[in-house]
């Protein structure tokens, strides 16, 4: 049974220092009110994996300095430019970087959740992401001749976490098209979700939400957080707040800039939703 | 009617470049494509389809993230849109990193789709408004997809054109090599040598890249920036005074 908890931070506890966490893009819902919750704890050493690309919420952790390992197709804050953090953590050698082009991504993640041991694609010969991928293989297809494919190992993070819509009492999370959630929760050991709404009708029992239900099965624990993707946008619901995101992306240039907007952030002051918290 | 600005000289050219196509696919930070994509749509009433990532209009998948690369995959997109921190004359293109990757000089996003969509959408075109020898250099830092490939790796796909700010260039694949194409109006032959960081071959005659017709500037500046707006509201209030539909 999917744990109902509370709030962000009894979900932002289950995530220990060193954990392998699956975050999506931009365009998709993050569950960035459980990612400030995660700072304030002071998580540590995390390895996020961006499905395909990252972009805010893995800025933000980047610059609070909670992750070592970046592995993803992509960094960026989308019309805000480059990912302040990032790039510093990057130029600075504080952060590993692990660049993958993003199907690669994926077929790591479809080999976890069909428990294969990897995934074989197409592309990626002769690029130096390739080259600088040790833990990818070229390997001869054995149904041709002399026709080089590239070996993904299966990609299974210890934790999903995203942000979505509505669950149902029972666990099920609705994401509708957002269905890299859906690739996410299958692969991942553990998934942790924030929802909008948590509503008292079976999104399984009706099969027009049942196609975009992520059944029970694969959600560990969720916790309803309103507004818990800002800035970011959840459609149907509310739209990005560009000014607070074109607002991080000015003050994240400089590492002062960046903790006076955590400061910022966490303490509900300014810009922050969160006052009421 | 006011006059013709760069940018719509270059979402006409693009748009000859897709005519007659099923299927193009427009990848992010990429308005004049997108747009490009739209006029050509605009033009046939029906063909080709476009998928715009980011866009609710013009974005009909609905296997989340994966689809679009699967689908191209599959050989059912014929057209996509890359570009380069730096591209070079063999059109190898850096999405990543100046100087040594581990500690680079400059950092940008990263490959996104680059290192697969490259390889199999058979019409690439490479996008680059910055025509400088500082982005179009003779060996690129960091290979995010090369332009070419060894005879036994699977490559249906690769670069087509590559279209800056100052020219447009053809793409001969058994060469590996760019050949100057045309020069946008205002700009000349000698400049584009001045500005370019790889070698390139120059036909005896260079024509100037045609601009839109009066028809078709009626078409971008109507339709196609209504529609454009809804993805990149900023780019279409800049240049077309559109502003997004409520």
């Amino acid at each position: 049974m999917t744990d109902m908890l509370p709030s962000v931070e009894a979900l932002a506890a289950r995530i220990p220092d060193g954990a392998k966490v699956a975050v999506p893009p931009d365009y998709t819902p993050g569950a960035n009110a459980l990612w400030r919750a995660a700072i304030r704890k002071g998580v540590r050493n995390l390895h996020l994996v961006g499905v395909p690309v990252f972009g805010y919420q893995g800025d933000l952790l980047i610059g609070a300095g909670c992750v070592t390992t970046a592995e993803t197709s992509a960094v960026t804050l989308g019309e805000h430019g480059l990912a302040p953090r990032f790039t510093a953590a990057v130029k600075a050698g504080t952060i590993r970087t692990m660049d993958a082009t993003c199907p690669a991504v994926h077929a790591g993640l479809q080999a976890a959740e069909r428990g294969a041991p990897f995934s074989v694609m197409r592309g990626l010969i002769g690029s130096d992401i390739l080259a600088r991928r040790s833990d990818w293989r070229v390997i001869d297809n054995p149904f041709g001749e002399n026709d080089p494919v590239v070996a993904i190992p299966a990609l299974q993070p210890d934790f999903a976490v995203f942000h979505a819509r509505k669950a149902d009492r029972n666990g099920n999370v609705w994401v509708g098209v957002r269905r890299e959630c859906m690739l996410m929760a299958h692969a991942a050991r553990d998934t942790l979700v924030t929802v909008e709404e948590i509503v008292d009708e079976d999104l399984i029992a009706d099969e027009t939400t049942a196609a975009g239900t992520i059944p029970s099965l694969y959600v560990t624990a969720l916790a309803e957080a309103k507004q818990g993707a800002w800035p970011q946008a959840v459609p149907g619901y509310y739209g990005a707040d560009n000014d607070h995101l074109a607002h991080y992306a000015e003050l994240a240039r400089t590492e002062e800039g960046f903790q006076r907007y955590l400061a910022e952030v966490m303490q509900g002051s300014g810009l922050g939703r969160e006052a009421a918290e | 009617m006011s006059a013709i600005q760069l940018e719509e000289v270059l979402i006409g050219a693009i748009s000859g470049m897709l005519a007659g196509l099923r299927h193009v696919a427009v990848g992010a930070s990429s308005p004049v494509p997108g747009a490009a994509a739209l006029l050509a749509r605009a033009k046939s009433g029906s063909l080709p389809r476009v998928s715009v990532l980011g866009s609710r209009d013009n974005n009909f998948f609905t296997d989340g993230g994966k689809e679009l690369f699967d689908c191209a995959g599959q050989g059912r997109i014929d057209a996509f849109f890359l570009s380069g921190a730096q591209i070079d004359g063999r059109a190898n293109i850096n999405l990543v990193s100046i100087g040594d990757p581990d500690h680079p000089k400059a950092r940008f996003p990263g490959s996104f789709g680059s290192g697969y969509l490259y390889y199999v959408v058979p019409r690439v075109i490479l996008f680059r408004l910055e025509h400088t020898r500082r982005t179009l250099v003779d060996k690129v830092d960091f290979i995010s997809a090369p332009g070419v490939s060894e005879p036994n790796v699977y490559r249906p796909g690769g670069p087509y054109k590559l279209i800056t700010d100052r020219c447009l260039f053809d793409f001969d694949k058994a060469r590996a090599r760019f050949v100057l194409e045309s020069v946008h109006p205002g700009h000349t032959v000698e400049e584009i040598a001045e500005n370019t960081g790889f070698e390139y071959d120059v036909p005896a005659t260079v024509p100037e890249t045609p601009v839109p017709d009066p028809a078709t500037l009626a078409l971008i500046r109507g339709p196609v920036a209504e529609q454009i707006a809804e993805i990149y509201p900023a780019f279409a209030e800049r240049v077309f005074g559109v502003a997004k539909a409520a």
